[in-house]
């Protein structure tokens, strides 16, 4: 067998591994919660049958591990059970919220990655003049604000002062693509400039740090434009350290979000799962939980997968 | 080439370089490391550029570039490359004119080429970036190169990347992508340093051919005289940034001027006569097999050998052939997998662990690269007391009473006691190394290639310290190098190690006298001679023998 092909194998074999851990965690997490499930459903008033009863309707008397694993096998099959607080199905509520989050974080990420990595490799080659800087500088701080304040000072100007894009970014099934994509145009915004600094410096020190190599010297050596030296020759073997930020940044942009959700009132799934831990909705904070694990999880799977595929000495054994 | 040679391509006139440097805890200054440099090359020929380290070779050759290292700048002169000044010019002249009327090969063409692109496609960069020819000329013409350079499948050497070849063939498609857009110039930079002695004359060979049939003119930096000697047409040695003497070969090998370039001549002639095997051995190595865990091959297979006391056994072979593993197995980093070793009449525990405090003193190790094995942050002093401290008790004025006179062993003198390694040459630190060593008053003392990475005068002298030494101390040396020159100036037995196993074995005189074994022979027929037409001579005989089989 190919030895990447091992690799990889190892890693997807790896992140499996990881997400049910990362269940156990979730739902050992939730059973320590104070309070009791029937309770919450049934109230203060409740009478002890009705109380008992529903706890064997629900199998609450079954002991821990068996729950988790009947919670475990619905999970795998789709079922999240009902919430508690509305009856609905968990399930069909967050694939809804779910495809809004990963809308919003997609159109973020379509921007900011692309942007990133350009902003960085103009940053490697005017370093320490100003282009450096001035790009420096200014990511540096809209990373620095908070995303609420950066959020309401664009609310302020682009959608109240020059009133281009709407201030409230609710978006229905409804709507059309484009119309959507209008709606959402300030939030995207606000994520793209909290995320961009980060990866725009992580490139930088990447690309700097392959720039000391004797192969760099050799490709000025040749007569190639220093943008294209960068290019071609430095940033190839800079990929693995910039995936590895870029995932971390993109599971942020689909788990981290809730500030900015509740700030443009986005249907996503920050503000679902804010609801209803304040409900104490547990089977949605459980489904929320183990979704937020497995895209961070896989997240850097993909990561890890790129930098091996990247990486001709594992690609091309000898 | 006789009808290009009468133009002038490169003409350098009073060079001056200079960089700025920043000693820690003092205010940056600028030092000069060219000064007043000249020099003329003719179209299609050949400039050997030799010189020690420090000596401003390379930085002279880059020049011809109008390239400056790092934060090095050329100051001052001209430097007219087929009449044009390039000193002064701008950034895009310079791009036009690198990479394709002059390029250049690096001395570790390993780290030179970019890891994440196949061969080909840096072979052929430069020629397709200056619009020089179609992909499909360049590939054509880069094929034909590997084939002329002697790359094994030249048509598809290319598709490889630069992991997946040996460092000789690497070296090789180096000179492949110098000389790909017919450049007018090449800058050969140590080619061969990084090389096995019996690979280095491959490539050697191949360069030359290479130069030869190209009609292309290069300069050749090297700090081995005898390999320059083999390449060029004029040599000009160097010394501290300045030029020391300047002439066609033959001038500079047969009848130096200079007291310099005399040494240089000269180097490598110590003359040491073997001692005779007598006495109990100081070590015994008895049938040693090792391997590193996770692997499924020997790296040492039945390796046997004595060491008596007060005597030198050289290890010589080539990278990967076992002679480092064997002084991992010696001092137990490396516990064999079978086999014994006896020291001072005990049989050694096979792991660094299990031996005693006395197993440790009396067995010392010194390295091929002295400032990394030695702590920054440390003074000599403390560097050379700690042996004492730790295994004599030594406090206070009597330890600094014994650095003293180990540094006056080692010809330093006690005003070093409270520098720190970074402020020693080379050669200083490998000699504290050797303190060090001595501190622990031991037996036996391994040397794992200490000569390799240092300039062959300085060498000399580290070799004739080691052999004094031995002679006060009466400290055994199991002397580990592929250097056969310093082989023949220190040892009193030999070991000749080929893919883990000792080839051959005994007295220096008999392991060097004729009938040899094949590796051998190949092995000394390799060491480049300090005289015109060596190289030729050695690839004829080998011809005739080869056809001869």
């Amino acid at each position: 067998m190919h030895p990447v092909v091992k690799l990889l194998a190892q890693r997807i074999a790896l992140g499996i591994l990881l997400l049910l851990a990362a269940s156990v965690l979730i739902f050992g997490g939730t059973q320590i919660l104070p309070g009791d499930v029937a309770q919450a459903i049934l109230g203060q008033q409740a009478t002890p049958v009705a109380l008992a009863n529903l706890r064997a309707q629900m199998g609450l008397n079954d002991p821990a591990y068996i729950r988790y694993f009947h919670w475990l096998f619905g999970a795998m099959h789709g079922d999240f059970g009902t919430s508690l607080a509305n009856g609905s199905d968990v399930a069909t509520d967050i694939a809804g919220r779910l495809a809004n989050t990963l809308f919003l974080a997609a159109t973020a990420a379509i921007i900011a990655v692309p942007t990133a990595i350009t902003l960085g490799l103009i940053s490697v080659r005017y370093q320490g003049r100003w282009p450096d800087k001035v790009i420096s500088a200014v990511t540096l701080a809209t990373v620095s604000v908070p995303e609420f304040l950066l959020g309401y000072i664009l609310m302020f100007f682009l959608a109240v002062e020059y009133p281009i894009a709407p201030s409230v970014s609710t978006i229905y099934d409804s709507m059309g693509f484009f119309e959507k994509l209008h709606a959402i145009v300030l939030p995207v915004m606000v994520l793209v400039l909290v995320v961009l600094g980060h990866m725009m410096r992580m490139t930088r020190a990447a690309i700097l740090n392959v720039m000391q190599s004797a192969y760099i010297e050799t490709a000025e050596l040749k007569g190639i434009r220093p943008f294209l030296v960068i290019f071609r020759h430095a940033f190839p073997n800079a990929v693995s350290p910039v995936v590895n930020v870029v995932m971390i940044n993109l599971a942020y942009l689909v788990v981290g979000v809730v500030v900015v959700e509740v700030v443009f009132v986005f249907p996503g799934m920050g503000q679902y799962l804010v609801d209803h831990v304040a409900k104490r909705d547990v089977p949605v904070v459980q489904a929320c939980g183990l979704v937020f694990a497995a895209v961070y999880i896989g997240l850097n799977m993909l990561a890890d997968v790129i930098s091996i595929l990247a990486n001709p000495r594992l690609r091309h054994p000898k | 080439m006789a009808d290009r040679g009468a133009e002038t391509l490169l003409e350098i006139r009073d060079l001056k370089i200079e960089a700025t440097i920043y000693p820690p805890g003092e205010p940056a200054r600028d030092i000069t490391i060219v000064d007043g440099v000249s020099l003329t090359l003719q179209q299609g020929k050949v400039l050997g550029l030799i010189g020690e380290s420090g000596a401003g070779k390379s930085t002279i050759g880059l020049s011809a570039m109008s390239y400056g290292r790092g934060g090095v700048r050329l100051t001052g002169g001209t430097i007219r490359l087929s009449g044009q000044e390039i000193r002064t010019a701008s950034h895009a002249a310079l791009r036009a004119l690198r990479g394709h009327t002059v390029t250049y090969v690096a001395q570790s063409a390993a780290a030179a080429f970019n890891p994440a692109k196949r061969l080909m496609e840096q072979v052929i960069e430069t020629t397709l970036q200056h619009g020089l020819a179609s992909r499909a000329e360049a590939e054509a013409r880069a094929v034909g190169l590997f084939a002329e350079l002697g790359l094994p499948n030249p048509k598809t050497f290319g598709q490889r990347y630069p992991h997946q070849v040996s460092g000789g063939q690497l070296q090789r498609a180096m000179t492949a992508m110098a000389l790909c857009p017919k450049p007018d110039l090449v800058i050969f930079d140590e080619p061969t340093t990084a090389l096995d002695v019996t690979t280095q004359i491959d490539v050697l060979a191949a360069i030359k051919k290479a130069i030869r049939d190209t009609g292309v003119a290069a300069l050749y930096i090297t700090h081995d005289l005898a390999v320059v000697a083999q390449v060029s047409d004029d040599i000009m040695v160097l010394r501290n940034g300045k030029m020391v003497e300047y002439g066609p070969v033959a001038q500079i090998i047969e009848a130096p001027q200079q007291d310099y370039t005399r040494a240089l001549v000269s180097v490598r002639q110590i003359e040491h006569v073997e001692a005779k095997a007598e006495g109990e051995p100081v070590l015994s190595v008895d049938q040693v097999t090792a391997r590193y865990r996770g692997t499924h091959f020997d790296v040492l297979s039945k390796v046997t050998v004595d060491l008596r006391p007060g005597q030198t056994l050289a290890v010589v072979g080539e990278s990967g052939s076992g002679k480092s593993t064997l002084a991992r197995a010696i001092t137990g980093l490396l516990p064999p997998r079978s086999g014994s070793i006896r020291f001072c009449g005990r049989t050694l525990a096979p792991a660094l662990a299990q031996r005693t405090r006395d197993d440790l003193r009396e067995l010392q190790m010194i390295y091929q690269m002295a400032d990394v094995a030695m702590n920054p942050r440390h003074t000599v002093g403390t560097i050379i007391g700690r042996p004492l401290e730790f295994y004599f008790g030594l406090r206070g004025d009597e330890k600094r009473k014994k650095i003293q006179q180990l540094l006056d062993e080692i010809e330093m003198g006690s005003g070093f006691i409270d520098r720190y390694p970074a402020e020693l040459s080379g050669g200083q630190k490998q000699r504290v190394c050797i303190a060090r060593a001595l501190a622990a008053k031991p037996k036996l003392i391994i040397c794992d290639e200490v000569t390799s990475a240092l300039d062959p005068l300085v060498a000399d002298g580290i070799l004739k310290l080691l052999l004094n030494l031995q002679k006060i101390e009466g400290v055994a040396y199991l002397f580990i190098t592929h250097d056969l020159a310093t082989v023949k100036a220190i040892a009193d037995s030999i070991a000749v190690m080929y893919r883990g196993e000792v080839v051959r074995y005994g007295a220096k005189s008999d392991v060097l006298a004729p009938p040899f074994d094949d590796y051998t022979d190949l092995l000394l027929s390799s060491v480049p001679e300090m005289k015109i037409g060596w190289l030729e001579e050695v690839i004829t005989h080998r011809k005739m023998e080869s056809a001869g089989n």
